[in-house]
């Protein structure tokens, strides 16, 4: 550094003297906040690879907001037919393909964004698997990320809509026929949300409306509530010990370091590696093998014709098993609705783990073979049902579909159980390396 | 158990075979072929552009294969008047209907929606071109093995000829020649494919040049994050 000629202008912590700073502080807590989830945020220094998918589902967030402004000025919520015989609103997307300076790179961020965004909040829910990062007293944050990844189902579902392709048409179609299986409000409730007896203009503008506005809100709001709850709190490690147990003689916890510098610098490397990741699907292969942008869509919607075979986006493809798992009426009631339920049920079930589990210590590494073993088996049951989620149905299939809900469900529901019997060892109490 | 999870190894071969049977031929062509990819573009417009619009196109994008626009105009343009607009079809949609049962679709990103698990759409396309048949039970004289009772009659049949299908075989005989040879008018589809290839996505190649440089700089970001990384971190024990 240079030989500081305004030295007289700064205080000991390197802060303006009497400078604008100062002015807004006054009126606004600038510093405090700064130093409140920065600079004096303390974090568990041992974080490991699992910790940077906060962050990243952070800047994936970033990411879909910039590039669907952009979008949005030149996308078209429209589904009546130009002069081309082409749904405006298909043929739009491909005019920001084609027409629009950098559209087409704005559009793969865009839904390639989608993509890594589940990819991204999947491995930072698997985080709070492995180590009890929703046990008490972050049953909040977890609440407020449960919630999240709800309001990111919607903000998919709806915004898969808006290329009104054939897949975009039927998966809209077929999902919200779901709704009518619910018993007395069913057939109104379906209608409500189609504002149409069928998928149609009315569907496309209202999507498109829950995609750009009400969804981005809601998650904003809560994606905020998430990271206060977590800084009121503290932030778990996959140690799952509480470092504000120990501090120091200026009440910092001995095993805490300030968020800034240490995890800015470190989330920028994560940052990188994923961007690296994340930039040769949009550049080499951003159709992602038909999982990302799926082969079906380039067609546009035809309401007259019928895909021989609809499949929901990779990411929905566990919960859509496990809907087509439920093939038995019960109480009077058809497969159907169970089948929603079940779907429900199952994303929804997250939401009560800090409750469910009953385990003496949080982290995986003081926890024993049964954890270890149904926690194993529980990420292959995820992996199978997403799998046959993208298959055309089959017999064998069913089967498999209904074993592996059986275990989703039993994983959760006897976890109360199961959580208490198995053989710890001993927490430190002091973070390890 | 044991049953449970020979049922698992073997559920994605059981998948697999119930999918459609026809075997794709793999398209043997290149997009960075510029001189195949005029001649494809020049079997489009004479050809295809009769029936099918590529509306999404327009035909100065047609100079990126490397033409002037004074080539554009005098050999690839019938249609229209400038070279902004887009490549449109003359005839109605609701007309073709009526003549084909279904109205031809648009082609300009036919080549990206023809992709599935069984090859990609470069492949279903040059495999689709190559397997037209006669039959007299269609209404047009023709069907396809690729895509059975298709409402389109074969637009190349001068080209290659009439081919009937044979059905102790299952294969396809050339019954009545046409002005090319079969590997004359082989090399004639390969080329016409991948000019809908390049249509599907007009800047792919610029996208994958620009991804190499992409990537160049993120790893030389990524040597400068780290060492950055690291000296903050020297002090944490």
């Amino acid at each position: 550094m240079g030989a500081n000629t305004n030295s007289e202008k700064y205080k000991s912590d390197g802060s303006l003297q009497g400078g604008l700073l100062e002015w807004v502080d006054a009126r606004f807590p600038a510093t405090s906040l700064w130093k409140e989830h920065l600079s004096e945020y303390y974090a568990p220094k041992n974080f490991n690879f699992w910790y940077f998918f906060g962050s990243l589902a952070l800047l994936v967030l970033v990411i879909q907001i910039v590039t669907g402004i952009f979008l949005v000025m030149h996308y078209k919520p429209d589904a009546a037919l130009n002069a081309n015989g082409v749904p405006v609103a298909f043929a739009s997307v491909e005019y920001i393909m084609r027409d629009v300076p950098w559209g087409w790179l704005i559009r793969y961020l865009h839904s390639t964004g989608a993509s890594a965004f589940f990819i991204v909040v999947y491995l930072h829910m698997f985080r709070g698997l492995l180590y009890g990062s929703y046990r008490k007293p972050r049953e909040l944050i977890w609440l407020f990320g449960v919630g999240i990844f709800l309001c990111l189902m919607g903000e998919a579902f709806f915004g898969y809509l808006l290329p009104w392709g054939q897949m975009s048409f039927w998966g809209a179609q077929v999902i919200v026929n779901l709704f009518s299986a619910l018993p007395v409000i069913g057939q109104d409730l379906s209608i409500l949300i189609r504002g149409d007896f069928v998928v149609g203009d009315a569907t496309l503008n209202r999507f498109f409306s829950f995609h750009v506005i009400a969804f981005p809100l809601v998650l904003l709001g809560l994606v905020a509530a998430h990271v206060l709850a977590l800084h009121e709190v503290g932030s778990n490690n996959p140690d799952g010990v509480e470092i504000k147990k120990f501090k120091d003689e200026n009440g910092h916890p001995l095993d805490g370091i300030p968020f800034h510098p240490y995890y800015t610098v470190k989330d920028i490397v994560g940052v990188v590696v994923f961007l690296m990741v994340f930039s040769a699907v949009v550049f080499f292969v951003p159709e992602g093998g038909g999982y990302f942008l799926e082969y079906n869509n380039f067609f546009p919607a035809d309401p007259l014709k019928t895909p021989p075979h609809i499949a929901p986006v990779w990411y929905f493809t566990p919960y859509y098993s496990i809907l087509r798992a439920m093939v038995w009426n019960f109480f009077g009631l058809p497969a159907k609705f169970w089948g929603v339920v079940g779907m429900g049920a199952s994303v929804v079930i997250f939401a009560f783990l800090p409750w469910l589990d009953r385990s003496p210590v949080k982290s995986i590494r003081y926890r024993g073979p049964i954890y270890k073993t149904l926690l194993a088996i529980f990420v292959v049951v995820f992996f199978v049902l997403g799998y046959l989620g993208t298959q055309p149905p089959s017999p064998v299939g069913e089967k498999i579909s209904q074993v592996c809900t059986l275990f989703y469900f039993g994983f959760f529901l006897a976890m109360p159980w199961w959580s208490r019997m198995d053989k710890f060892k001993p927490e430190p109490d002091r973070v390890t390396k | 158990m044991k049953k449970f999870l020979m049922a698992l190894l073997f559920a994605p071969l059981t998948a697999l075979a119930s999918g459609g049977a026809v075997h794709l031929d793999s398209w043997p062509g290149s997009v960075s072929d510029k001189a195949a990819l005029q001649n494809g573009a020049k079997l489009f417009v004479n050809y295809c552009l009769n029936c099918h619009g590529a509306s999404y196109m327009r035909y100065n994008k047609l100079m990126d294969l490397g033409l002037s626009e004074q080539e554009v105009k005098d050999n690839l343009m019938f249609t229209a008047e400038k070279i902004g607009e887009q490549m449109r079809v003359a005839a109605r949609t609701d007309e073709q209907k009526q003549w084909f049962g279904a109205a031809p679709p648009d082609l300009s990103v036919i080549a990206r929606a023809r992709a599935s698990e069984h090859g990609t759409g470069a492949d279903w396309l040059y495999t689709y071109l190559r397997s037209f048949y006669r039959d007299d039970k269609r209404p047009t004289g023709w069907n396809n093995v690729v895509f059975e009772n298709v409402g389109m009659p074969h637009a190349l049949y001068g080209l290659q000829g009439q081919q009937v299908l044979n059905h102790e075989t299952h294969k396809l005989e050339v019954a009545v020649p046409g002005t090319m040879q079969p590997a004359e008018f082989d090399k004639a589809a390969s080329d016409l494919v991948g000019f809908l290839v390049w249509m599907a996505e007009p800047q792919q190649e610029f996208r994958k040049k620009l991804g190499f440089g992409v990537l160049i700089f993120l790893a030389l970001l990524f040597v400068l994050a780290y060492a950055l990384k690291k000296e903050y971190w020297k002090d944490v024990h």
